[in-house]
């Protein structure tokens, strides 16, 4: 029996799901089936499961979000775009969830690389067959309802291969635009980095004004001795809700790293995750700004399974006006994992007395030879800080200004793609009480 | 420049200072020196405006208006500077932009226009070099990750940029070993001028082997309890505090 909170959604989703999984191979029909199963189950995750304690999902139960369908790209304003599309990565541009030629940029991509529309790809046998290879394989349909949700209703996403010992000298982006209100947007990336090779990929949710879902999941293989980064920057419109999952395998001596921007959205949700080999590395990076009533809570966990992997993790928050939000980082260290080294830190800084910071950081540590640290701070701006740049001629309130601004930029100047950068720098400011912080001078 | 009358200070109700008197003339140099608790670093600080002391009595005047009533940014623009003992980082700030923000403020609060950025660069990476710093240590989030001798000669840096009229160092020689002395006083004494002032709060002599002060005054208990030419801090090199602080006593 399905329980309150998705009947409704199963309802209204029932001919997207025949059309969907009529469209399928047997194999994802089955997994699509599998997920229906799950998420009627369980519909959207509760405020009682402790993983999600801290988020209120009654949004998703007062509005019915449809499934969006897709519309033509042409009402995009391509100068508008030109705000988040960077001119110098190779982009795939979804629309509402669906892959859109015209605004994509894939000229030049070297030979043996694929960057393509999931729907598409799983319409050829040859990369269907490496995509049903890596489905589902990184997160399973019962780590929660989204995901099953995800699993179920994705209509299109991309598939991204790099093969082996490829290095590419720019960067790909995958571009996330919601044009339609009142709808549910679900996406699904499969990120196949094969041995050797080296990436970096872009994911940019950015919508127009309104209230719709986002549902994106991804999921990224880093092959034996690869390097992968992925910047995640969250801009969705002030009243959508940004529900996302990352999901990461890494095997022997993989090295990623995950930048998380969560700047937009009224309700937004991200899930980290990664598995770590032997001796493979990870480093997480997360900023979240709250201002008004955002609520932004980020998800990590980072599972050592192996010996002598290392994970450093740092994720800030900035809230303003009556704003929350949320860091759960989970480390585990499995028994088998010695010799593990391992750093999570979460700092906040609170500008209102109406906003608030949840943390929390856990260690389940099951080895006895590990190096484990985790920090927290929940605190305002430091007045030492603040008389220092006052004796250096700076009034407070722009010293307070500088200081809240530069507590935030630590994270954006850790972003190594200059015109990526920059679009995030400009997003952080937006959001920032700009007095004090002159753009032209940094 | 500097005029200090009977300046009491507490801190809650702990009396700090307990009335000091100094007259400093432009160009001249001043070493306060005294053990550990004496009021040193109070008296740097009351005069930079650092919050959390109470002015119970006296005045510090400095250029004729009083010196007490101003925020510490305005004491800045107006050409006090502080050379922290333990100069804060700041994460996300860049020196260049911490020099340019201070030069500015300095520029509006005179009527004039901002620097052009071009002629702030070629000022900027003059002052690097006369200071044998490396020019990426501009781009560098302001004093992060520096070592003690770095912190340092960021704090003599940005004195040298931002020009002061007095400056204050506090226990600069402190955690400096002698290569950064050497280069801490040397981009000092490439600053002295006949009319800019300095006070040197120190607990050492070893600074003064190297910066050499017009007049030296020991501090005790909250008191100026002798003051005297340089030879007076090769006394107490050489005696140690206890002796001034015993005649105080028995005073």
């Amino acid at each position: 029996m399905a329980v309150a909170n998705s009947s409704q959604y199963l309802e209204a989703y029932a001919d997207r799901f025949a059309d969907l999984s009529e469209k399928s191979d047997s194999w994802l029909k089955q997994q699509r089936t599998e997920a229906l199963g799950q998420f009627t189950a369980t519909g959207f995750p509760k405020a009682r499961d402790e993983e999600w304690r801290y988020t209120q999902l009654s949004a998703l139960d007062k509005t019915l979000f449809l499934p969006a369908q897709k519309s033509a790209s042409c009402a995009i304003d391509v100068e508008w775009l030109k705000n988040y599309q960077l001119a110098d990565a190779w982009s795939i541009v979804l629309v509402d969830g669906f892959f859109s030629a015209e605004l994509s940029q894939l000229d030049g991509l070297p030979a043996g690389v694929v960057v393509s529309s999931l729907a598409q790809s799983l319409a050829d046998p040859k990369s269907a067959l490496l995509i049903a290879d890596k489905f589902n394989q990184a997160v399973n349909v019962d780590e929660n309802g989204f995901v099953a949700f995800n699993s179920a209703y994705f209509a299109d996403g991309v598939w991204v291969h790099i093969p082996a010992k490829q290095i590419l000298a720019k960067p790909i982006q995958i571009v996330h635009v919601a044009t339609q209100a009142s709808v549910a947007i679900n996406t699904r990336s499969i990120i196949v980095a094969d041995e050797q090779s080296q990436v970096q990929l872009i994911e940019t949710f950015v919508g127009l004004e309104g209230a719709y879902v986002s549902v994106s999941v991804a999921e990224v293989f880093v092959g034996q001795n690869a390097d992968v980064t992925l910047y995640k920057v969250q801009v969705e419109s002030e009243k959508a809700l940004h529900f996302g999952g990352t999901y990461v395998k890494q095997a022997r001596d993989a090295r990623f790293r995950h930048d998380n921007f969560a700047l937009g959205a009224l309700i937004a949700r991200s899930d980290v995750h990664t598995d770590l080999n032997q001796a493979s590395e990870c480093e997480f990076n997360g900023l979240y700004l709250g201002i008004k009533r955002q609520h932004s809570d980020n998800h990590t966990r980072i599972n050592h399974l192996k010996p002598h992997g290392i994970s450093r993790e740092l994720y800030k928050g900035v809230l303003d006006d009556k704003a929350r939000g949320v860091f759960q980082g989970r480390v585990v260290v499995a028994e088998d994992a010695q010799k593990t080294d391992s750093q999570m830190n979460n700092r906040n800084l609170l500008l209102s007395n109406d906003a608030e910071a949840d943390t929390k950081p856990q260690l389940e540590i099951y080895a006895d030879d590990v190096k484990c640290a985790h920090g927290v701070t929940v605190g305002q701006l430091d007045e030492k800080s603040i008389f220092y740049l006052q004796s250096r001629c700076v009034d407070e309130e722009t010293a307070r200004n500088m200081l809240t601004f530069a507590f935030a930029n630590e994270m954006v100047d850790k972003v190594k793609i200059k015109s990526l950068h920059d679009v995030i720098l400009g997003q952080v400011l937006l959001r920032f009480p700009q007095e004090g912080v002159n753009k032209e001078w940094l | 420049m500097l005029s200090i009358k009977n300046l009491h200070v507490s801190v809650g109700d702990k009396p700090i200072l307990k009335g000091i008197n100094l007259e400093i003339k432009p160009g001249e140099i001043h070493a306060i020196m005294g053990p550990n608790g004496s009021g040193k670093s109070t008296l740097s600080h009351i005069l930079s405006g650092k919050s959390g002391y109470t002015v119970t009595d006296g005045s510090a005047s400095y250029q004729g208006k009083d010196l007490l009533d101003m925020a510490p940014e305005i004491r800045a623009r107006e050409g006090v500077f502080l050379a922290f003992q333990y100069p804060v980082e700041i994460p996300g700030v860049s020196n260049v932009y911490l020099l340019k923000a201070a030069l500015n403020s300095i520029r509006k609060h005179h009527g004039q226009s901002e620097v052009d950025a071009m002629d702030f660069l070629t000022l900027v990476k003059g002052k690097v070099r006369l200071l044998d710093m490396d020019e990426k240590f501009l781009y560098r989030a302001v004093n992060e990750g520096f070592s003690g001798g770095e912190k340092k000669r960021n704090e003599i840096l940005q004195m040298a940029i931002l020009e002061p009229k007095l400056c204050i160092l506090d226990e600069t020689d402190s955690g400096l070993d002698i290569d950064a002395l050497k280069i801490v006083s040397e981009g000092v004494n490439s600053l002295r001028s006949p009319d800019r002032s300095f006070v040197m709060v120190t607990h050492y002599q070893r600074l003064l082997d190297y910066i050499k002060p017009d007049f030296v005054h020991v501090l005790a208990h909250g008191q100026i309890v002798k003051s005297g030419g340089p030879e007076l801090a090769l006394e107490l090199e050489e005696k140690g505090y206890s002796w001034l602080e015993d005649a105080e006593a028995s005073a």
